[in-house]
């Protein structure tokens, strides 16, 4: 494992199989009475947030928290930071405070990328999504969900996703979810496809790992899971669509394409979701759509991630490994 | 001493001449020539060409003392070989009355390193909606004779076509950095297969290559004389070769930067590579130097944007745009434009000293080494191998992105009308 949590594509397939597999030790804390470990007793971890995103901080916080972790709170916004030199006055006064982890969220693509590499720091940084670029700990829980709903929670573990198709539906342009998941779903051997209108679509997307259609109807029969996107309503101001009722129209899930799916295919989507624009009411709440199960992922895989960066060679978990097969 | 015997030059990258320099002026240039009573310097192997000509330098004074200054950019230019620069407008006050371009202009004699030719604002504080004190410009001491409002484009084709008919009237011409506003907004590198990866925002091609169709088109109409700024794309040279087939009165602009470095920098994030318009790819690169060897393109520009430390130690979206370019200009020319093959030292005398100096009327620069002339010269060490060391720069700020890099070739020497401004590579 690197030292930083930059880019999903930074992850090796032996990566990313680790990760998910140390997030299933992490899952079973959850199911014990006492849902601690004093894996990161005495370390310091910061959230370090400069973009509004309770989800996140919440879902890193209470991974810090589990793993017994020292945890600071830092929330930007609001506050005067616009000028760029306050990222590295902020990064030299957590260095001071002999912080051992940054979780950093920025509206700026790159910021982590500069965190870690500009000599500010000698902390780990994580980024936990940084403008457009890249989510890598959320890919990591999208991954870590289809594997335990498409491979199987324990027939999973050692696993990739090879052969699964995946399909990602929505503002591809705008999404750092998207960029990552394209990395990470690729390292992990699932063939992937972009689905989105074309202006949503960024140039140069030819490079990347993945098939690009604009046609949601022909793409469903043959995915195993359909992950949607956020639409923000603002896109439609600037010309990337029409109308709302448009968008919805040709590449909105609602319960009748979702009948065009597989089975066994499943409905992902980040959070939060906008009812009605990308996603009926009656998909989100079908026992196909994992939403939920990817909010509680989320801790565990975070878990995994400070763990596996931070963590010295302790076992995560006592006494777990014995008790499996592995 | 007021004679000065350059021996054994290169001139032009020809045969070894003497140049003598008597006061002002180039008394003769042959062979042999008499040492009696000129201070003599040692020229063998080296190249000489005639002061270079920047057509696009941002100064910062006045507002910005803290980036740059007239004496700390002339002192830089004359390190790059530089006899003339041309000023941009884009100053705090802009320069857009003849004060402030008066002021620029007299700085810049005061201090005697360069000629300081100040660009006048094409609209009045760079906004695009009404035009400059053109005329008063041109005949303030400073006679401005070209105008841009350089960092934002004139996008207003009306605005654009007023301007470029209205300095017909004293030969003056409008030097245009296009950049379609709307089309760039959120822009944060070039739109293509790596801005895809990073998530940056795309400034793409077509931005430019639309504003460089509609201003030689407007160029056309009305019978003006058009100028390109650091044009960076494969289709913009594509545009400029056909205005020019058809007749049109357009020039054009390459910058060093984009004639040597790529958008695959920017994989680093790191904002010294940020720069308007942005580096683009190995195509674009390809396509530019075959421009400038061809004469499509018809000079380099150096675009010198200085910037202090702190406006590029940050993340790259809230870094400040621009790369500094005096002091490493003529060495990127050779490694990208000599050493391949593509041009001579005849041909970069032209596209570096003769065709800016033509473009911005700056009489008395670009001439020929030959007797009669300004003795406006630059002595260069064409073998000299060596990194690039911005400690050692004589600009204010050091935002280059050629620290640690090796690059050929080294400036030893400038005149400017007879007076050392650089001698054996320090600034006199
Ligand atoms: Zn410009």
């Amino acid at each position: 494992m690197q030292r930083h949590l930059i880019s999903a594509a930074d992850l090796t397939r032996d990566d990313a199989v680790l990760i998910l597999d140390t997030a299933e030790e992490m899952a079973r804390v959850a199911d014990r009475p006492i849902k601690k470990l004093p894996t990161l007793r005495g370390r310091t971890v910061v959230n370090l947030f400069f973009e509004d995103s309770t989800r996140t901080r919440i879902s890193f916080e209470a991974a810090e928290k589990r793993l017994s972790a020292d945890v600071i709170n830092f929330t930007a916004k609001g506050s005067s930071v616009s000028k760029g030199e306050s990222l590295k006055d902020t990064a030299q006064t957590l260095e001071a405070m002999g912080v051992d982890a940054v979780v950093i969220r920025h509206g700026a693509s790159g910021a982590p990328y500069r965190l870690a590499n500009s000599g500010w720091i000698d902390a780990a940084v994580i980024n936990a999504g940084d403008g457009t670029h890249q989510h890598p700990t959320q890919a990591l829980l999208d991954a870590f969900t289809m594997r335990r709903r498409l491979v199987g929670r324990d027939t999973g573990l050692g696993k990739d996703l090879s052969g699964r198709r995946i399909t990602i539906v929505g503002d591809v342009l705008h999404s750092r979810v998207a960029r990552s998941n394209v990395d990470l779903l690729h390292t992990l051997g699932a063939e992937v496809t972009l689905v989105a209108p074309p202006t949503l679509v960024p140039v140069g997307v030819e490079t990347w790992p993945c098939e690009v259609s604009y046609d949601l109807d022909s793409t469903l029969p043959k995915s195993d899971a359909v992950m949607m996107l956020r639409v923000q309503r603002e896109r439609m101001n600037a010309a990337f669509f029409p109308t709302e009722r448009e968008y919805s129209r040709r590449y909105g899930l609602d319960g009748e394409r979702m009948a065009k799916m597989p089975e066994h295919a499943i409905v992902m989507h980040p959070g939060p979701m906008v009812r009605g624009m990308e996603i009926t009411a009656e998909v989100a709440d079908s026992d196909r759509c994992t939403v939920v199960e990817q909010v509680a992922n989320g801790v565990s895989i975070r878990m995994a991630v400070l763990y596996l960066l931070l963590g010295g060679n302790e076992p995560a978990v006592p006494n777990a490994r014995t008790n499996e097969e592995k | 001493m007021s004679k000065i015997l350059i021996r054994g030059a290169k001139v032009l990258g020809g045969e070894p001449q003497d140049v003598l320099i008597d006061g002002e002026v180039i008394a003769e240039v042959g062979t042999g020539l008499s040492a009696d009573g000129a201070q003599v310097v040692e020229a063998t192997g080296k190249v000489l060409l005639p002061g270079l000509v920047d057509l696009h330098t941002h100064l910062r004074e006045p507002g910005r003392e803290d980036s740059e200054t007239v004496l700390t950019g002339t002192r830089a230019a004359a390190s790059g070989g530089y006899t003339a620069v041309f000023a941009m407008a884009n100053t705090f006050p802009v320069a857009d009355t003849a004060g402030v371009v008066e002021q620029v202009y007299r700085l810049g004699q005061e201090h005697g390193y360069c000629d300081v030719q100040p660009i006048g604002a094409v609209t009045v504080g760079l906004e695009g909606k009404k035009l400059a004190e053109l005329g008063a410009m041109h005949e303030s001491a400073a006679g401005v004779t070209v105008f841009s409002d350089d960092g934002k484009c004139v996008d207003d084709a009306v605005i654009m076509r007023r301007a470029l008919e209205y300095v017909k009237a004293f030969g003056g011409v409008v030097a245009q950095h296009a950049q379609e506003p709307r089309l760039t907004e959120g822009a944060q590198m070039n739109e293509g297969v790596v801005s895809a990866e990073l998530g940056l925002g795309g400034w793409p091609a077509v931005a430019e290559e639309s504003i460089i169709a509609r201003d030689v088109l407007l160029a056309e109409h009305v019978g003006s004389r058009v100028h390109i700024c650091h044009l960076s794309t494969a289709g913009s040279v594509e545009i400029v070769r056909w205005a020019k087939s058809r007749g049109i009165a357009v020039t054009a602009e390459v910058t060093p930067h984009h004639l040597l470095l790529t958008d695959e920098l920017v994989r680093t994030y790191n904002p010294v590579y940020k720069v308007n318009p942005p580096l683009r790819t190995e195509r674009d690169v390809h396509a530019l130097r075959t421009a400038l060897a061809d004469g499509t393109i018809d000079i380099v520009a150096t675009d010198h944007a200085p910037h202090p430390h702190e406006d590029k130690d940050c993340e790259w979206a809230a870094a400040a745009m621009g790369m500094v370019g005096l002091e490493t200009a003529l060495s990127v020319v050779q490694e990208t434009m000599v050493d391949t093959g593509l041009l001579d030292w005849a041909g970069v005398a032209d596209r570096m000293s003769v065709k800016p100096a033509q473009i911005g009327q700056a009489t008395g620069h670009g001439r020929p080494v030959s007797a009669g002339e300004p003795a406006n010269l630059t002595l260069v060490d064409t073998e000299y191998r060596g990194q690039v060391d911005p400690a050692g720069f004589a600009s204010r700020s050091r935002n280059t992105p050629y620290e640690g890099r090796r690059l050929p070739g080294r400036v030893t020497h400038t005149w400017l009308r007879g007076k050392a401004t650089l001698v054996d590579g320090k600034l006199t």
